[in-house]
């Protein structure tokens, strides 16, 4: 940056010269009239940040999700100002959801026009205030180091979150000398807090005292870092480990103490294991409603630790014995410490729960996840198993990035691929937006080059973003889908089949029971110059699996499943694991 | 019960709005909000009263804290405080009425501060139940209308105990 000390620049320069110093490498953006100088400013540095033109401003930001997802970094996306920027508004509220930092960068109209109603412009920021965790409008091209030093540091420190920069016009325009390291304006910004020592001490009083603990997991322990801490903690311990849904991959799924997935469609031993419980240590996570059912009912025969950065998380949903602010990754740490420093003698951590852990197995051994292959029909949940063990089979697991969609095809992705390590599975959970497959697939395959990056999805949620199959292709992002399509919206359908009689309101996504698939995925790839294949003999399932794994570029893997297949087993929602659908 | 929150937040355009619209969002329901400067140019003062359990308020000032443009927040409900609310309301006052109100005034020890042919403008500050009780006696005459600020308070003595966790 001391080169262009002294030099007169443009906002634009100076913006895109603080994404470089701010370590971003990757940039996805969509231009237009507001934003144009930035763009300007982008192509004199394309050696230094890629930029990546998405063929929709949504696909842009969950592209951006994917990038800060599997990498822990700020992942950053453009738009122009008005409807460029409102296509921002889902992805960043589905970030802010899922705790994940992106930076959407809107152009704005020119200062001077604010507030007429002048062509293209809307009040992004006042739009998106709630679904942000910070947003800035700059009106001084002076501003721009420090509101963008500030935004890195808001997105990623404390609780990670969504960031919105809307930038004028003449902001961008105009030329000053810019000093990049101004001083931070957050006096009230305080991310950090650290456990004390005394807090933990009552964390691990409360484990000893215990007959029956379990760990719920979630995304603040993938987001902060700290599975191989967790994974220390739980077996030293012998504390089992039941994950949420953005939790997977924070604890390996093969590992003996993993219950795996908890809440609406987890494990039944998972949740069996929770309501049995006497102590609940809740390492990151929120409580939220797919995970507890009805609240009242939820854990309620046993102590509650809860462990959390963000302190209005803590006592919002459930009230805990023990409520801990503080990073959970340096918690973990101290813990794991705290029980090594222990004198030799001291009570064992263990020993009061070895009849639990039996009873946690036999559980496991006698409640399993149950998939059924059919030889007359793909079932979705066996495409997913042998995915699985193809790409363990050629030692490609560690090497291998997830993404879904939303719906059926999600949760079995959820329930039927073991993730073994953090951030190798990228999904929409809180929020839930459809379309975010193949988008985030790809930003995840820009941030990860070498890995194999599949996108596991439905055919609702591919075609809401199916436009981004041609920035996979000119972009040479090799990103595979393997589309489970069933003709329909099937969790909606599910519930349809389970809550009101099979009456299909609208789930249906084919034009005719007679006619053959539609749309024509492969037809469609194809016009996209995508590789691409479709079966619908379970015969053909293995070798077209490894074709889409082997092809070189991106590809389309159109696997025919049958819409009556429900996700199994549910807690239906505001009830009780009593109420658990296992049939 | 009734609680009364002080903010002190960054004095920027758009924080007002964010505050009011988180609370909003969240269900929160709000009596009374203030606003105004500080000695510090840099910040505001925002007094809320807000109506609800221990729980919810503490889910309230949290969520107030994490706004990333609020300094700092205080529950000061269970200190010693000072609360005040100004207001401003036009009666109807026939000349022959207005000494009668007058005197209502004093034992206020509010203002007149503006008097119109048929009209008074009184000016009363004080904590909320004597506002409402000025207020009350004021109808037989009939109010034209009134503003009040809403809520303002401070705790008294040295100041009040930081309560960010």
């Amino acid at each position: 940056m001391s080169e262009h000390k002294g030099h007169l620049q443009s906002g634009a320069e100076i913006l895109v010269q603080c994404l470089i110093n701010h370590g971003v490498d990757v940039i996805f953006a969509y231009p237009g009239g507001a934003s144009m100088p930035l763009h300007q400013a982008l192509t004199r540095v394309s050696d230094k940040l890629r930029t990546i033109l998405p063929r929709h401003e949504q696909g842009g930001a969950f592209a951006a999700e994917g990038y800060a997802r599997t990498t822990g970094k700020v992942g950053v996306c453009m738009s122009t100002s008005g409807p460029g920027a409102t296509n921002f508004v889902t992805s960043l509220a589905d970030a802010k959801m899922d705790s994940c930092p992106i930076m959407c960068i809107t152009g704005q109209v020119s200062t001077p026009v604010i507030g007429t109603d002048a062509f293209q412009e809307t009040p992004i920021v006042e739009v998106c205030r709630a679904v942000t965790k910070h947003h800035y409008l700059i009106l001084r091209t002076e501003d721009i180091t420090r509101v963008m030093k500030e935004a890195f540091y808001i997105a990623t420190s404390g609780r990670p979150g969504p960031i919105i920069v809307d930038v004028p016009k003449d902001v961008q325009m105009r030329k000053i000398v810019a000093d990049y390291d101004p001083p931070m304006n957050l006096a009230g910004y305080a991310p950090d807090r650290r456990a004390t020592r005394e807090e933990l001490e009552k964390l691990l009083e409360m484990l000893r005292a215990s007959k029956k603990p379990i760990i719920y997991a979630g995304g603040g322990i993938i987001s902060s870092n700290a599975s191989q801490h967790l994974k220390a903690f739980a077996e030293k311990t012998g504390v089992p480990v039941a994950m949420t849904l953005l939790g997977l991959g924070g604890f390996p799924a093969e590992h003996f103490l993993s219950l795996d997935m908890l809440g609406m469609h987890g494990t039944v031993y998972s949740n069996y294991a929770i309501n049995e419980a006497d102590l609940l240590l809740a390492f990151g996570v929120r409580f939220d409603d797919r995970v507890t059912g009805k609240v009242s009912e939820f854990a309620k025969h046993g102590k509650i630790v809860h462990v959390d950065i963000d302190p209005s998380e803590l006592n919002k949903i459930k009230k805990a014995d023990l409520p801990i602010h503080g990073d959970i990754c340096l918690a973990l740490q101290d813990l794991v410490r705290m029980i090594d420093a222990r004198p030799k003698g001291s009570p064992s951590l263990t020993a009061g729960h070895q009849e639990w852990i039996k009873q946690v197995e036999h559980w496991r051994a006698t409640e399993p996840l149950r998939c059924e292959p059919r030889e007359d029909a793909i079932i979705p949940q066996f495409v997913i198993k042998r995915l699985w063990e193809l790409l363990k089979e050629r030692n490609m697991l560690d090497d291998t990035i997830i993404t879904t969609g939303v719906g059926q095809h999600q949760m079995f992705a959820a329930q039927f691929f073991k993730f073994n390590s953090p951030r190798t599975w990228v999904t929409s959970g809180g929020l839930g937006s459809m379309g975010y497959g193949l988008p985030s697939a790809m930003g995840v395959q820009a941030a990860n080059p070498l890995k194999t990056v599949i996108d596991i999805d439905g055919d609702g949620s591919f075609l809401m973003n199916v436009q981004e199959l041609a920035t996979c292709f000119t972009e040479k992002l090799p990103v595979k889908v393997l589309l489970l399509n069933n003709q329909h919206l099937g969790m909606v359908v599910q519930w349809e089949d389970r809550f009101f009689e099979s009456n299909r309101g609208h789930t249906y996504l084919g034009a005719g029971f007679d006619q053959p698939p539609y749309p024509d995925f492969v037809t469609i790839a194809r016009g996209f110059r995508v590789g691409t294949r479709r079966i619908t003999d379970p015969k053909d399932l293995d070798g077209a699996l490894i074709e889409m794994i082997e092809s070189k570029g991106p590809f389309v893997l159109d696997v025919m499943t049958p819409h009556q297949e429900h996700v199994l087993p549910m807690i239906p929602s505001g009830m009780t694991v009593k109420d658990i659908i296992k049939v | 019960m009734r609680h009364v929150l002080s903010a002190l937040v960054q004095n920027q355009p758009g924080v007002l709005a964010h505050i009011s619209g988180m609370l909003a969002s969240r269900g929160f329901n709000i009596e009374s909000l203030a606003v105004g400067e500080t000695e510090d140019p840099n910040l505001s003062r925002m007094t809320f009263v807000v109506h609800g359990t221990n729980a919810e308020l503490e889910q309230v000032r949290k969520q107030l804290d994490k706004v990333v443009t609020a300094v700092r927040v205080d529950d000061i409900s269970s200190e010693n405080f000072v609360e005040r609310d100004l207001m401003l309301i036009k009666v109807q006052a026939l000349p022959t009425q207005r000494v009668e109100i007058s005197l209502l005034v004093e034992m206020f020890r509010g203002k007149v501060v503006d008097i119109g042919t048929e009209t008074l403008v009184i000016e009363i500050s004080g904590q909320e139940t004597k506002v409402v009780a000025f207020i009350d006696l004021m109808r037989p005459y009939g109010i034209i209308e009134l503003a009040r600020t809403g809520r303002i308070a401070l705790v008294r003595g040295k100041g009040s105990k930081e309560v960010r966790n």
